[in-house]
């Protein structure tokens, strides 16, 4: 520690005198470096930390009672921490001290969450390493094993099969209904949507068991239903619901104004808008929210647990019999003391933690763009709209009354076209033709 | 559905004026007529808006049709009974609300410090490069499965935490909540099991489960502390903790209280990593760090199975009671950070 000590001193003095003279020559030619890891600062902090440990190796082998690992890197820690601030505090004021110790502290509390975090999916996997080698894991269900049987009988297929369903109800649900919902916040202010944005956002954090316990109480209660996968896809849906049309909501207004500007004054209506600008340009950042909120639906327990049953047959159909999920697997694995059954547990959360993993990483990768960044096929595409859209301006502005004719051509299903041009004109007439010319045909289609 | 009709009566006015504008210089109204489809397509969206408020709402009114029976019963005794035998009439969620709010205390007041923390962290600290790295695993780690969570703190943490336990009981076992009873300071003997499955653990399991969610919240929020500001700070002379503590922290208070907020109602709602580790308890048990817990989700989760048509009744009333608290706790977050400075732009 002494050693340490000097050697900080000695360094700071040698600075100040080589630092001192060159001021009255001349200036400087080296900007002074204002940032980044300085020599003084380095070796005090390896001293203090050399010197923290030695400490708790010191108080834990030969001076106090102290015992176990946790204790151990708590007082290293402490330890450490002190000998740093006095260390800094012998060359530096007391606001530089604080700043270096904060600086000391706030790394320490980012690596202690993301080394929880590893350690996390880490045990996860480690454990899982007893069941996860085996074939059988993947291709059977549990019908013909009991909680003695090997790990090489019986596997998780009947809950992989049921996430599967269970996730696509959820989606079918919540994928129309969450982005509408995210389109109307955006669309169509007023009192009423934000209301409705304020109760979906206090809505997000609902506990997941009350959203199986609503569905338990109107599906299965009120409808006289039975337990099944389908009424789990319920519950997962009333769970991810909030969670989806918040983070579109979110992703929708980052969409910039100037577009949708741009789009209303070529005389686009606000569907056309919504339809051709809006959501292609914020695509990325909708699939990203898609796909979070997926994650989070995969994963929950307890709306499964109240309205799926319990089940260790392979189940296909959503509509009746009980079926069962990853994560309600686990949590039946779990609860036998049998090792067994532990280790199937823990390869099954460890499918389960894969998949999350995955379809975090797709998630990032389609999300990582901004809103509106196109990869190269967009690119292309678009570029091919852009020379029709010009191929087809070009002959509405020639010379003659090509007008009506080359928009009816260009246009395969013609049966909707009069209709449509009907319509328009008679809602708004001194409207020229050509805004009204494209959206017409899909009138119908789309709504 | 009230604007699309509005903007229809609106557009009428507008066409019978046109006829005066040369006469006055009034600005010219600039209503477009909306056409078909643009009203088809603004009542739909509205009714997906009313579908979406229907099925929140509906959470609350079946919970609630579905206690009615229970509560009708019990009336306000329901709130002060710590016991659960619904089939004798006599439940009441004194001791799973009181163990439902310690387990969520605990995981606060282990998670703030940690998300403040790493929130600064990511934000003013770490390496520019870094950043993007790391906001991607705080946003995964808010994304691994509750049930996963159970097994880490049931199978790795339980074992690694009964030290810290015993060392905080034998020191600090005079502040009533670090009692344990049963055991002398300093006895070298205890068993290890009066500490294990206890409010204390679970807490800090949920508190990791919440930190990334409250990191995330204040991270956005300091990230928005305005750059002027920040280098107006540095050239008055601070220090990166001096300008963090007079710029960032006050204008994200509103962050940090929200987050907090928000973290604290996903506390009160977990349900199954609460589940796989307590071990379930019903008199009122203010000892964190002794054996025994409880919470009302954990009590659903646990009694659903068995439950009578009454049993089923009361549970959904203690659903219903955990419904109106994270609820209450939601609102008061958001309308916080709404409020706050900071509040203009940010999500939560």
């Amino acid at each position: 520690m002494t050693v340490v000590e000097e050697n900080a001193v000695r360094d700071n003095g040698v600075e100040e005198t080589a630092a001192a003279p060159q001021p009255a020559d001349e200036l400087p030619d080296v900007p002074r470096r204002i940032g980044g890891p300085t020599r003084s600062g380095v070796l005090s902090l390896t001293g203090a930390a050399a010197s923290g440990l030695c400490t708790a190796v010191l108080l834990f082998g030969q001076l106090a009672p102290f015992s176990g690992a946790l204790g151990f890197t708590v007082t290293a820690y402490l330890g450490f921490l002190l000998i740093y601030a006095v260390l800094t505090g012998l060359e530096e004021n007391g606001q530089a001290v604080r700043d270096r110790v904060m600086t000391v502290v706030l790394w320490s509390a980012a690596t202690l969450l993301f080394v929880a975090l590893a350690l996390v999916v880490g045990f996860t996997g480690w454990r899982g390493r007893e069941a996860l080698p085996h074939a059988n894991f993947f291709t059977q269900d549990m019908q013909a094993s009991g909680p003695l049987d090997p790990l090489t009988n019986g596997g998780i297929a009947h809950a992989m099969l049921g996430t599967l369903t269970m996730i696509t109800i959820a989606l079918v649900i919540t994928v129309p209904l969450g982005l509408a919902c995210a389109v109307y916040l955006n669309q169509i202010p007023g009192r009423f949507s934000r209301f409705v944005r304020t109760i979906v956002e206090a809505m997000t954090a609902l506990p997941s068991i009350v959203a199986g316990l609503m569905v338990y109480a109107t599906w299965i209660l009120g409808l006289g239903m039975q337990k099944s996968g389908l009424a789990a896809g319920f519950a997962i849906s009333v769970m991810m619901l909030p969670i989806v049309i918040r983070a579109a909501d979110v992703v929708l207004r980052l969409v910039p104004g100037t577009l949708t500007e741009a789009a209303e004054a070529l005389g686009a209506p606000r569907w056309r808008t919504v339809w051709h600008v809006v959501l292609p340009t914020a695509r990325s950042g909708l699939a990203t929210a898609v796909i979070l909120g997926t994650a989070r639906g995969i994963g929950e327990t307890s709306p499964v647990l109240l309205t799926a049953g319990f089940t260790a047959a392979l189940n296909a159909d959503p509509t009746s019999g009980p079926m069962i999920s990853l994560p309600l697997a686990v949590f039946n694995f779990v609860k036998s003391p049998e090792p067994t059954m532990i280790a199937r547990g823990f390869g099954a959360a460890a499918v389960l933690m894969a998949l999350v993993l995955v379809l975090f990483a797709i998630a990032r990768v389609i999300g990582g763009r901004g809103p509106g960044h196109q990869n190269k096929r967009q690119a292309r595409r678009a570029a091919r709209a852009s020379r029709r859209d010009a191929e087809r301006y070009a002959e509405l502005h020639a010379p003659g009354l090509k007008l009506f004719a080359d928009g009816t051509q260009d246009n395969t299903d013609e049966p909707d076209q009069p209709r449509g041009a009907g319509l328009h004109q008679s809602a708004a007439p001194p409207r020229s033709a050509t805004s009204h010319n494209a959206p017409a045909p899909d009138n119908e289609g789309d709504n | 559905m009230v604007s699309a009709v509005e903007g229809s009566g609106r557009a009428e006015p507008s066409r019978s004026e046109e006829p005066e504008k040369p006469e006055r210089p009034l600005p010219r109204k600039a209503f477009a007529a909306r056409s078909l489809g643009d009203r088809i397509f603004r009542y739909q969206l509205t009714a997906t808006g009313v579908a979406v408020l229907a099925i929140m709402a509906g959470v609350g009114l079946f919970l609630l049709l579905r206690a009615g029976q229970a509560l009708k019963v019990r009336g306000f005794a329901f709130l002060t009974t710590a016991e659960w035998q619904p089939d004798v009439h006599r439940f009441g969620i004194a001791a799973v609300l009181t163990g439902t709010l310690l387990i969520a205390l605990v995981a606060v007041a282990i998670s703030v410090p940690l998300a403040v923390g790493t929130a600064l962290f990511i934000s003013d600290v770490a390496p520019r490069p870094l950043r993007r790295t790391l906001v991607t695993m705080v946003d995964l780690m808010a994304a691994v499965p509750s049930v996963v969570y159970g097994l880490w703190g049931l199978f790795f943490l339980q074992g690694h935490v009964i030290g810290l336990s015993r060392w905080l009981s034998d020191w600090f076992g005079w502040f009533p909540l670090f009692t344990v009873d049963g055991t002398q300071p300093g006895e070298p003997l205890a068993s290890e099991s009066v500490y294990t499955a206890s409010t204390f653990i679970a807490g800090l399991v949920v508190a990791l489960m919440v930190a990334p969610i409250q990191c995330s919240v204040m991270r956005e929020v300091f990230a928005q502390a305005p750059a002027g500001e920040r280098e107006g700070a540095y050239a008055l002379g601070a220090t990166r903790w001096g300008m963090i503590r007079s710029v960032v922290l006050p204008y994200g208070k509103g962050g940090i209280i929200g987050g907090t907020m928000l973290g604290l109602g996903r506390a009160l709602g977990e349900t199954i990593a609460v589940y796989l580790i307590i071990s379930p308890v019903f008199t009122i048990q203010p000892h964190i760090l002794q054996t025994g817990a409880n919470s009302v989700s954990s009590l659903i989760a646990l009694h659903y199975g068995d439950a009578s048509t009454f049993g089923m009744s009361a549970l959904m009333a203690a659903g219903l009671a955990l419904f109106l608290l994270t609820l209450a706790v939601n609102f008061t977050a958001s309308t916080v950070v709404a409020r706050s400075r900071s509040g203009a732009q940010s999500e939560a």
